[in-house]
């Protein structure tokens, strides 16, 4: 037995396809672009070695410290969205009867790719004909904004989609956390006189902690690496106002085929994620974990 | 009293309902209209007269291919993810070597990279092994990507298969191989059936990578395709609307038979990250 299933060549045969392919797509390109990062190169030429410039260059441009920035905003944004996320979620599974179907409709928009998602909601902020302003000029407001064309908006407005995307996910996870709580435990604190927010804030969130934790991971990490639906919306625009860091970095590389510089955003992006997830889960380390 | 706070908290939860799915539902009812309704009428009316030949038109004038593409490439690579991830998590769980912990380890950290950094590299990858503007390229790619979370799904599922299995099998003669694809994957069916879904909804809805090194229409996916069709039909809703719909379909019909596995899968790709 232990000779048939510690047999070197059958694990080899076994491990080696996923392995070369994670290694070779995933792991060697992710190193390759912190050393193309340390070159000039536009794709097509031979590559020049700089140094560090690229990176100098990174951190003296002010529009990816714009981007950063609203990558940050939305970052932020998303993790605030959580607690509603969570209050709807304590409510659907506090007996609520068609808790399955409710969570399965918040559900659907997740369903849906990223392009269809913005090409619809291009439709819906459409000035003239969408289902947004449509509904604002019938109850009166005269001139509502175009909301993707106007800097100081477009940004706010993209969260919304954003949100509407991810809301069935996070309620969904949430859910599924709150149902996993033995119901003795709030058997008895209902015996012992607690009220419904009582249970709910004393005693359901504070069990569900480590979860939260994770979803607040997600939420931001998912924030930094945001792209498709922004690319898709807005290119970044109007004149860099929704251009967050991995739509800045593609731009670079495959509009402006500046792929050394590209490269080296991207190799940051990936620093900032990986140090991001770092310190969220220091500072959110728990020195024991709940047992129940 | 109590009654009360039912009723608002169940208008509460319903209006959420209602801001999820009803720009669907607006979507599917302008794919039926064409623009001077659209343009003229309430955004929440029917459609006067159900204009189906919006559907018709999209499919023909280009949908069709990519639509086609779309199914390949999600099969293929669906196919050779699941295959590839049950294996590696058969050699990481139920065999014995020294290494196992640290290639899973390996697989989990491929969980939280971002693709955008990746992406540069291997645009240049495939253009040295001439794969750029071939469609095997993105088949490769997605069951690269795809491997770190289908084989996380998995994992849990063989810890728990009983070692008795595995011993009847050899005691009888069974070749490891045999026992693997005849007893094993088998036994796997339902948690596979989880990670086929996860692996469909990715790979039908990818954007980036198609976008990238993809250049000829002929192997365009659906997602990037309906980004170049909507350029050109950019006037007519009732088409864009009809190709949104049309590119929703698979995905939907999915859902409404295996909703349960559905939730099941996005749920367990959460604890990614």
């Amino acid at each position: 037995m232990n000779k048939v299933m510690s047999n070197k060549w059958v694990i080899t045969i076994y491990i080696l396809p996923a392995l070369l392919l994670v290694g070779v797509l995933i792991f060697i390109p992710l190193l390759l672009s912190g050393y193309y990062g340390l070159m000039d190169w536009n794709g097509i030429s031979a590559m020049e070695f700089i140094g560090l410039e690229n990176y100098i260059t990174a951190i003296q441009d002010v529009k990816f410290w714009e981007s950063a920035w609203h990558s940050l905003l939305l970052a932020l944004f998303s993790t605030l969205s959580l607690v509603g996320y969570l209050a709807i979620s304590v409510i659907l599974a506090s007996r609520i009867k068609g808790s399955d179907l409710l969570r399965k409709i918040y559900l659907v928009p997740m369903l849906l790719s990223s392009v269809a998602i913005a090409q619809l909601w291009i439709k819906v902020f459409n000035p003239t004909n969408g289902m947004l302003n449509s509904v604002l000029m019938t109850i009166g407001f005269e001139n509502p904004p175009a909301w993707l064309a106007e800097p100081s908006i477009v940004l706010f407005a993209i969260f919304v989609p954003i949100l509407w995307q991810y809301a069935g996910f996070y309620i969904l996870i949430y859910y599924a956390a709150l149902k996993n709580i033995p119901e003795t435990i709030i058997e008895a604190a209902r015996i012992d006189g607690a009220t419904p927010l009582q249970i709910a804030f004393r005693i359901k969130v504070p069990l569900i902690m480590t979860v939260i934790k994770v979803t607040i991971v997600l939420a931001i990490v998912g924030s930094l690496k945001y792209f498709d639906l922004i690319y898709v919306m807005t290119g970044g625009g109007p004149n860099g106002a929704s251009e967050v860091m991995a739509s800045y970095m593609y731009k670079l590389a495959f509009s402006s085929n500046d792929f050394g510089y590209g490269s080296a955003i991207g190799f940051l992006l990936l620093i900032i994620t990986l140090i991001v997830t770092i310190i969220i889960r220091k500072a959110t380390a728990t020195k024991e974990e709940i047992q129940y | 009293m109590q009654r009360i706070g039912y009723v608002i908290l169940y208008i509460a939860l319903a209006l959420v309902a209602l801001f999820q799915v009803f720009p669907i539902i607006w979507l599917f009812m302008f794919s039926l209209k064409d623009n001077q309704e659209i343009f003229s009428g309430s955004p929440f009316a029917l459609p006067a007269e159900f204009r189906w030949e919006n559907y018709v038109t999209v499919w023909e004038g280009g949908i069709g291919g990519y639509f086609w593409n779309s199914i390949w490439i999600t099969g293929v690579a669906i196919i050779l993810t699941v295959l590839f991830a049950s294996m590696a998590t058969f050699a990481i769980t139920r065999m014995q070597w020294k290494w196992n912990k640290l290639v899973l380890g390996l697989f989990m950290v491929g969980l939280m990279i971002p693709i955008h950094s990746s992406i540069i590299p291997l645009f240049n990858m495939f253009l040295n092994v001439n794969l750029i503007d071939n469609p095997w390229s993105i088949v490769i790619t997605y069951t690269a990507y795809n491997l770190p979370i289908t084989i996380m799904i998995l994992l849990g599922f063989y810890y728990t298969l009983p070692r008795e299995i595995e011993e009847a099998a050899i005691i009888d003669g069974c070749s490891i191989h045999r026992m693997f694809f005849r007893i094993i994957l088998p036994m796997t069916t339902p948690i596979m059936s989880t990670t086929v879904i996860i692996n469909m909804i990715y790979n039908w809805n990818e954007f980036v990578f198609v976008n990238t090194f993809i250049s000829s229409d002929e192997y365009k996916t659906l997602t990037v395709g309906i980004q170049n069709f909507i350029g050109q039909y950019m006037t007519d809703w009732g088409a864009i609307g009809a190709t949104l719909i049309i590119s929703f379909l698979p995905i939907l019909l999915a859902f409404l038979f295996f909703s349960n596995k559905v939730v099941e899968g996005i749920s367990s790709s959460a604890v990614k990250g």
